[in-house]
């Protein structure tokens, strides 16, 4: 075991699969010789040349459709855009082409070696544009898989199966953990599961699900209601797409509560699916209805910042509500 | 269906691929860095009241930079990007256009909004994100906007300006306006497919556009050589039929030049002008990069000897319009001007709590005042949390 940040497990992990597979590729905007602006490819280019790890020009759509075309051709791309506020030139590409090149073509052509990997999330003064959590755009996309890791160990795990994985994954990095969050990392090689939630704390009363960056603030709103006697179980769901409906069922049906929490505004987020989901699988269960905190329905803003996000204290007064139902 | 677009050659019978780089392209200079023009240089118009207005502003721009990225260090704003040695080009585009000319830039543009007259406070109230920033805090710093000043707000996605500049001054003309667009962005925000979608739209429906590509040789850390390897962007303007001309962005004279000759085109002919001014970036992307990780000390002291505000400096000297005197005194100024307004707008408070939720539409709607309204009671309980709004609730 070695202590890492978030970026060297990631930066580990990219390491691993460059080593074991000479088709594994690792580009995108500054990700060569500088080694990513968060320095999460530092070093790949020094070790595995400029033909596997490289700059691209700036250009998402092009960076994707790059990535596409390798993975059709059996390669293992491992592609970057360099803020998920910045994935939207690549929709197309991704929405339209990563997702159904398999269902079109009756699985004679497939991109299941893709991986896309994207910092995202809030609380780093980054303002509308190096702030947004965009998953749910791509959570209604069948065909791609949806990840987010939580700490630096999850982060390893989750991102060597995804790049193994035979279907697209776009790997969601929280950013603002990506040197604060320290850990014990194994460095040997290991997977974590995909579509598997883990219960990361067991409690009694209401189950507490979040995932990426979230997961910190969920973690500090249960210390706060445990010093109110209130026993929360904490849950990461991991994958957002496909997602663990069991393992997330199956919590609310002990302690008969839920409350989703992410970064990205309430409409329309993921959490709406869960519910919806919850309430029919779980509803004679149900002893409160379902909560959501969540961001604000507005662009995310600079210096209200604070005011915006689902913090903690949110977190804790959702949880009183929903207990005291 | 009209073939008179093919200028077709001769007709050959055996394969003739062209090259990819037979263009050749010419480089307007007409400053020399001593201060001295080139022989039979065409100089643009320019007044010695005007030529002094150009140079305060260089001027400006040179101090407001060094003050801010120092306040950057010392952690009173969070984040800056400065214009070190590219600041003819956008000083020198501004005063070539008329004050109803609208402006659409990059990011890295805060010349031009100097030149137009952009107060020191409204500078210091965006980067400080306080509640007297025409942007209402929302932004990151250097995201400035004026309405009044024709500067279209900064957005951070790279290149999305350049097909609303075509339909802007698109719009400009079919209203009969004597009015331009100046579109800025970098050479690796010309890699992005909104590039290429906004320069042919802007051809084939003969938009009165200036496309004005700073090519800095870097795009954060990846060097222009890695970006393309076409004759730069010059070249891309001859592909979409437009007129092009490329341009030393580090001598202002040239810039005005090329600015003052591709408007009035784009005016008479309803027609865009693709500019590419070859520059260098010669501080940090912004105050979050380090250079040191991806160029060297040596390369960055050879282009500081191509210094645009020194050379602009020395030609004024030698017309008469300035002297050393005038000079220290004015950066004297500046200095104690910028730092006594940095001390201002760092006092003055964020924005209400109100302000979150305005702008997202016209109106707030019914879901959206709930928010507010439920946000309102969760941060009068607990005020600490809160304090740049709890106060004012």
């Amino acid at each position: 075991m070695a202590q890492m940040n978030l970026l060297q497990a990631i930066n580990n992990a990219l390491d691993i699969a460059m080593a074991e597979d000479d088709s594994t590729l690792c580009f995108g905007e500054d990700v060569g010789h500088f080694g990513g602006v968060f320095r999460a490819t530092s070093g790949l280019q020094e070790k595995y040349g400029k033909a596997r790890c490289f700059n691209t020009p700036l250009v998402e759509q092009g960076i994707i459709g790059f990535a596409n075309g390798l993975a059709a051709q059996g390669s293992r791309p491992i592609a970057e855009i360099q803020f998920a506020d910045y994935i939207f030139p690549a929709f197309d590409q991704i929405v339209n082409e990563t997702a159904k090149f398999r269902y079109r073509s009756g699985n004679q052509f497939d991109v299941g070696r893709l991986t896309i990997r994207t910092p995202y999330g809030g609380g780093i003064a980054g303002g509308l544009y190096h702030s947004q959590s965009p998953e749910a755009y791509f959570a209604h996309t069948p065909g791609l898989k949806v990840v987010v890791p939580r700490n630096p160990y999850q982060a390893k795990g989750l991102l060597l199966a995804s790049i193994r994985d035979d279907n697209p994954v776009i790997f969601f990095e929280p950013k603002r953990l990506y040197r604060a969050s320290v850990g014990e990392v194994p460095e040997d090689d290991y997977q974590l599961p995909i579509g598997k939630a883990e219960v990361v704390t067991q409690g009694t009363d209401i189950s507490l699900l979040a995932w990426g960056a979230q997961m910190e603030i969920i973690e500090k709103a249960a210390e706060m209601a445990a010093n109110e006697g209130i026993s929360c179980e904490i849950v990461d769901l991991r994958s957002i797409l496909p997602w663990d409906v069991e393992t997330v069922a199956n919590s609310v049906m002990k302690t008969g509560r839920l409350l989703v929490s992410h970064e990205a505004p309430v409409t329309a987020g993921f959490a709406g699916e869960i519910a919806a989901t919850i309430q029919q699988e779980c509803f004679l269960h149900l002893e409160s209805p379902i909560a959501r905190v969540c961001g604000v329905d507005t662009p995310y803003p600079l210096s209200l910042e604070r005011e915006h996000m689902a913090d903690h204290l949110k977190v804790f007064e959702a949880i009183k509500r929903t207990v005291n139902y | 269906m009209n073939t008179d677009i093919y200028k077709e050659g001769e007709v050959v019978h055996s394969p003739a691929f062209i090259d990819g780089h037979s263009v050749d392209i010419p480089v307007l200079k007409i400053l020399k860095q001593d201060g001295t023009t080139y022989p039979n240089a065409e100089l643009p118009e320019l007044t010695q009241a005007e030529a002094e207005k150009v140079y305060k502003a260089l001027a400006f721009h040179r101090v407001l930079d060094e003050r801010m990225i120092a306040a950057q260090r010392q952690g009173r704003v969070s984040f800056y990007m400065a214009a070190l040695g590219e600041e003819a080009t956008t000083v020198g585009g501004a005063a070539a256009l008329e004050s109803q000319d609208m402006i659409m830039a990059q990011y890295r543009e805060q010349g031009c909004l100097i030149y137009r007259g952009f107060s020191l406070e409204d500078f210091m109230n965006q980067l400080f994100s306080n509640e007297k920033d025409l942007g209402k805090g929302r932004q990151m710093p250097i995201h400035y906007g004026s309405n009044e000043l024709n500067y279209l707000t900064i957005s951070s996605p790279l290149g999305t300006q350049i097909p609303q500049a075509s339909g802007y001054a698109y719009g400009q003309k079919l209203q009969g306006k004597d009015a331009v667009t100046l579109c800025y962005f970098g050479e690796g925000a010309a890699s992005e497919g909104d590039f290429h979608a906004g320069l042919n739209m802007a051809a084939v429906h003969k938009a009165p556009v200036i496309f004005f590509c700073r090519n800095n040789g870097y795009a954060i850390s990846t060097p222009s050589d890695e970006q393309y390897v076409g004759n730069g962007i010059a070249s891309r303007g001859v592909g979409y039929g437009m007129k092009t001309i490329r341009i030393d962005g580090n001598d202002i004279l040239a810039v005005m030049k090329a600015v003052q000759l591709a408007r009035a085109h784009a005016v008479e002919h309803s027609e865009p002008v693709l500019i590419e001014a070859m520059s260098y970036r010669l501080g940090a992307h912004s105050t979050s990069d380090d250079p040191s990780g991806y160029r060297t000390k040596e390369e960055e002291a050879k282009w500081a000897e191509h210094d645009p505000i020194a050379r602009f400096k020395s030609w004024m000297l030698a017309q008469e319009w300035w002297d050393e005197a005038k000079d220290a005194e004015l950066f004297e100024t500046l200095r104690e001007e910028i730092l006594a307004a940095v001390k201002v707008a760092e006092k003055i408070d964020k924005p209400p709590v109100e302000d979150l939720v305005t702008d997202v539409y016209d109106d707030v709607p019914k879901h959206l005042q709930k928010q507010l309204d439920e946000l309102k009671e969760h941060i009068k309980k607990y005020p600490e949390a809160y304090p740049f709004t709890a106060g004012r609730i």
